[in-house]
């Protein structure tokens, strides 16, 4: 039988340009294209560009300087003990909020009562601002009327804890309310991650007489390495945007002590009026964060497209 | 040794123990206690100190409860704390930052869920790509374009300005730098990634079949987006809801750049008002204040439970 | 003559991954055509692309002669009913049989009337107030299946829409629909994987295997002549057994024994001699006192015994090669017993050694 070629066309005969494919969908979608070629994309690259000026007062796009802001930046005081904050801060509150937010997902995971109630204490704080949890803290580190004198008064009379006057130790202070509010989180999340893990290698690890702590250690974190590694850039990302909490708690005191980066770009952008040092400290803040992110971005998709 | 007896009684993730007073399990519940009391410490010593008159606080212990409980510093902090030479109280910033919240919440959850749909259903080409951008566009410090979109934000002002004089010479100068208008279109941009990934990922696990029918039945993007998707996914809309509330109530950065003194939000005032030099520290009425702008992520969080933790997870997964 | 399905080169892609080749099917005004196929060979990547619910690569689609290649779902003539059922949750029985209807602006009392029509066919009159939450799973596929009916549409597409069933309602429900079918005298294209469902329901079978159609025929044909080596396999169960030989001067033969077949249909009348596989359905295979009818005889050596209640399954030993017997209920056979079977050649299937075709 010949296949009969009636002639008849229909409205779908003719293959709609691709342009006007799916028209409503790509409509829809403006706000998200606009927002990640002219936001993420666009302004990015404006301020990467605009460090390599002599802005001042007003952005001087035509003043190339080369990278004059950026070793400016580097012998400035101020940026280097920002940056060493960042670094003592960033490592510390990485490490124990993985390890608090661990042993707490631990704790919690032994099947115990009231794990709601716990779970709701140690994670509040997280719903805060970090202006709240800063004043909070201020108020409890304060050293005439705070826990110091109360320990003073519980009979140690030289006892002395005052991250809030103490250029020292300061860092610590705004690490101590850091941990506070955000390690509900980690453990929140690593919980979900512990959650997941099939039941079954807990039985094999009862039938063979595997003791709990081992099993965490040698089998459920190596296991939960796509967790811990989720969890890792969270934080990481996170840190480098710390500004509100020291804002709040020390005002970036006593002196310059506790200065931070994110709190030094919106200084130098909004109140010293030296654009060209905002911007390229604040490149210097999207090169750190692409140090955390690319090697994670390659492990996590890059992988994935060749395979 | 002890250590398989220890686990044969208590064991792993068995059946919930009968026997409660296990060594292991005065050690778990022990720590655990010792733990609530640290995270509870300082919302006990806000609300204790919000309570107390300042020579208490002065003589006293901070963790003391009050001797002489009394609400003056809650209703100072309210209506006649100042900043500066303002003394209006937290009260305008509240009314502020409810201003800025109700729009933007609208807003970014509408455009956001709208997104997340297009790229669960309707994916066209380069939809994932500006996804992908999005996503990693969440990670770049709001430090790198924070200036730039100041800048987009006045000539898109004088912009509209313009357009508007164009039909009526008196029209007056519409700014979007420094109004309220602005940080919702900064909270909008900046919710963006998260948002449109909770939404697409929720999209995506409804089965395909349901959207094939749709289409059958001849319902289109929007048919299927109002009548189908919509109805059905109210539980995804309250964790965008809880987390856009919070996020953005909490808020200081943006609050700080894009708006001016009279339409600071709460977290802003509050700063102002606790860190202002200017006379004697009032700590019973700092607490207040303190207490007071954390009052509604405290209040959203103990009331949704568990879709705070599912929206904050949501975070977590992967895209 | 117009064809109610009239399917042109089609090809498909999901990238660089090709689906659908060059495929050409024509399907006839009211006929009832399966698509059976293992999993993964692209039945409901077809069924999809007659519905438009995927954009093809290649080629033409027509439905009642126009061309609707690149037209809306919708706007096809087609009714489609799922595997998961797809019922809209939020919506009542009724507002999800509506649904189509007020997206094409039908005019009020024309939906009620065609509801009340649907639900009186399918028998799903008192549910219609209820959400699909609280209904059966045959309930839910007769509402699907009531969802594509109000629509008044030339061509049903069934994707496995029994098979989330559980076999008792699956048979009850097949049924109804054959009925159903003979009722309406529309065009339905149904995909399956189900074998019993598609001898029992089609008019004619496309077997498809890698996105492309090995035989499309009756039930009938495809049961008794397939026309390669694989549909052979693919149907009936358990499946046929296969014994690799020679055909020579109109004799297969394998090892020492020449098996003579007369009375077997050959495709081409002059077929030449070469390599080649026998194929004998368990299930044509007669023992006990027929054996002394059948042209062709063996003894075979029993390996292991299924009974299986209706009838008994034989795993033997023919020579070298395996074979599968498939007796009566009653047979009383016995680990390692030898027994005389007997295989009509016209029954039987012969097929190409190289090319896999049937000879
Ligand atoms: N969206 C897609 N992207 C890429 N490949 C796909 C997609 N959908 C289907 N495929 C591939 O196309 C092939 C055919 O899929 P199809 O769903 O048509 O199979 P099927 O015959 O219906 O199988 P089943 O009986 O399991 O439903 C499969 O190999 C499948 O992996
Ligand atoms: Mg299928």
């Amino acid at each position: 039988m010949a296949v009969t070629d009636t002639g008849q066309t229909g409205a779908g005969a003719k293959k709609p340009s691709p342009l006007f494919k799916n028209l409503t969908a790509k409509i829809a979608a403006i706000p998200m294209i606009m927002t990640a070629l002219v936001v993420f994309i666009g302004c990015t690259l404006w301020t990467i560009y605009h460090s390599f000026t002599k802005s001042r007062l007003l952005p001087a796009p035509d003043r190339w300087v080369g990278l004059e802001n950026y070793e400016r930046l580097w012998s400035e005081n101020r940026w280097i003990v920002s940056i060493e904050n960042l670094a003592i801060y960033g490592a510390c509150s990485l490490i124990l909020s993985l390890v608090i937010g661990f042993i707490l997902a631990a704790l919690l995971d032994r099947k115990i009562r009231f794990e709601n109630t716990i779970r709701t204490i140690i994670l509040y704080p997280f719903a805060l601002s970090f202006v709240v949890t800063g004043l909070v803290w201020q108020w409890i580190l304060n050293p005439q009327l705070g826990l110091q004198n109360v320990v003073r008064g519980w009979g140690w009379e030289t006892f002395t804890f005052d991250p809030i006057n103490n250029a020292d130790i300061v860092i610590y202070g705004i690490l101590i309310a850091g941990i506070w509010q955000g390690s509900g989180f980690v453990m929140v999340l690593l919980l979900a991650g512990m959650r997941g893990i099939d039941e079954d290698v807990w039985k094999a690890s009862r039938v063979e007489g595997i003791p709990a702590w081992k099993t965490y250690i040698f089998i459920v974190i190596p296991m939960m390495r796509p967790v811990f590694v989720t969890a890792l850039v969270i934080i990481s990302a996170g840190i480098i945007k710390v500004y509100d909490l020291v804002v709040a708690q020390t005002s970036g005191g006593p002196g310059i002590a506790s200065e931070v980066p994110a709190k030094y770009v919106i200084e130098k952008m909004f109140t010293s009026q030296n654009l060209g040092l905002g911007f390229a400290a604040s490149t210097m803040m999207l090169l750190s964060v692409l140090v955390v992110l690319i090697p994670w971005a390659y492990l996590e998709f890059g992988g994935k497209k060749n395979g | 040794m002890v250590d398989a007896t220890v686990n044969a009684q208590s064991g792993p993730r068995g059946p919930k123990p009968k026997r409660v007073m296990s060594s292991t399990n005065i050690i778990i519940y022990g720590t655990l206690f010792v733990v609530c009391l640290y995270y509870l410490l300082p919302l006990y010593v806000m609300i204790v100190t919000s309570l107390k008159g300042m020579p208490e606080i002065r003589l006293g212990n901070i963790f003391g409860p009050p001797v002489e409980v009394t609400f003056e510093p809650w209703v100072k902090a309210w209506s006649e704390a100042c900043t500066g030479i303002n003394c209006e109280g937290l009260s305008r910033g509240f009314w502020n930052s409810v201003w800025i919240l109700v729009p933007s919440v609208i807003i970014s959850i509408a455009i956001a869920s709208v997104n997340g749909y297009a790229l669960a259903n309707w994916r066209f080409k380069g939809s994932e790509v500006f996804f992908t951008i999005l996503i990693f566009g969440a990670f770049i410090p709001y430090q790198v374009m924070i200036y730039p979109i100041v800048i987009i934000l006045r000539e898109s002002g004088e912009g509209i300005t313009w357009f508007l004089r164009l039909f009526n010479e008196d029209a007056s100068a519409f700014r979007l730098m420094g109004s309220l208008s602005g940080l919702v279109i900064v909270h909008t941009i900046f919710g963006m990634p998260i948002l449109t990934l909770l939404f697409r990922n929720y999209f995506t696990s409804v089965p395909e079949e349901l959207f094939k029918a749709a289409r059958v039945d001849g319902a289109g993007f929007w048919g299927i987006y109002f009548r189908i998707m919509l109805p059905m996914s109210l539980p995804i809309f309250v964790v965008a809801m809880i987390l856009q509330v919070t996020g953005i109530w909490n808020d200081f950065l943006f609050g700080v750049i894009y708006t001016k003194p009279e339409t600071y939000p709460m977290t802003v005032q509050l700063n102002n008002i606790v860190n202002s030099v200017q006379g004697v520290k009032e700590y019973n009425v700092n607490m207040a204040a303190t207490l007071l702008t954390g009052l509604v992520p405290l209040i959203i969080y103990f009331a949704s439970g568990k879709l705070f933790v599912r929206g904050i997870a949501a975070g977590a997964v992967k895209g | 003559m117009t064809y109610s399905v009239e399917i042109k080169q089609l090809d498909l892609a999901f990238g660089s991954v090709k689906v659908l080749q060059g495929l050409d099917l024509n399907i006839n005004e009211g006929e009832f055509l399966v698509l059976l196929g293992s999993s993964g060979c692209g039945k409901s990547t077809l069924l999809n692309c007659i519905a438009g619910l995927l954009e093809i690569t290649d080629g033409q689609i027509y439905i009642k002669g126009e061309n609707v290649t690149w037209a809306e779902p919708s706007e096809r003539g087609i009714g489609m009913v799922f595997q998961s059922y797809a019922l809209y949750p939020q919506m009542t029985v009724k507002g999800n049989l509506s649904f189509g209807l007020k997206n094409a602006k039908v005019p009020k009392d024309e939906i009620e009337k065609r509801v009340a029509r649907a639900a009186e066919i399918l028998q799903i009159g008192p549910l219609l107030d209820r959400k699909p939450g609280a209904l059966s799973g045959g309930q839910r596929q007769r509402v699907a299946i009531g969802r594509a009916l109000v629509r008044d549409v030339d061509v049903f597409l069934f994707d496995e829409p029994l098979s989330n069933l559980d076999a008792k309602l699956r048979v009850d429900l097949r049924v109804e629909l054959k009925r159903l079918h003979n009722q309406l005298e529309n065009t339905m294209i149904y995909v399956t994987h189900d074998q019993i469902e598609a001898m029992t329901l089609a008019d004619r079978i496309a077997i498809m295997k890698g996105g492309q159609i090995m035989q499309l025929a009756s039930p009938d044909e495809i049961y008794n002549r397939p026309r390669n080596l694989y549909v052979a396999d693919f149907i009936g169960s358990p499946s046929m057994n296969f014994i690799e030989g020679h055909l020579e001067g109109g004799n297969f033969k394998v090892d020492d024994m020449v098996l003579p077949m007369d009375g077997y249909e050959f495709v081409a009348p002059q077929t030449a001699d070469r390599p080649a596989t026998i194929g004998i359905r368990p299930e044509h295979v007669v023992t006990g006192e027929l054996v002394r009818n059948t042209p062709l005889k063996f003894s075979v050596d029993i390996d292991l015994v299924e009974p299986m209640g209706s009838d008994t399954l034989v795993y033997a030993q023919l020579g070298r090669h395996p074979f599968r017997i498939r007796m009566d209920g009653q047979a009383r056979v016995n680990v390692g017993e030898t027994i005389e079977i007997g295989v009509d050649p016209s029954r039987a299937s012969l097929f190409d050694k190289a090319t896999e075709d049937r000879l």
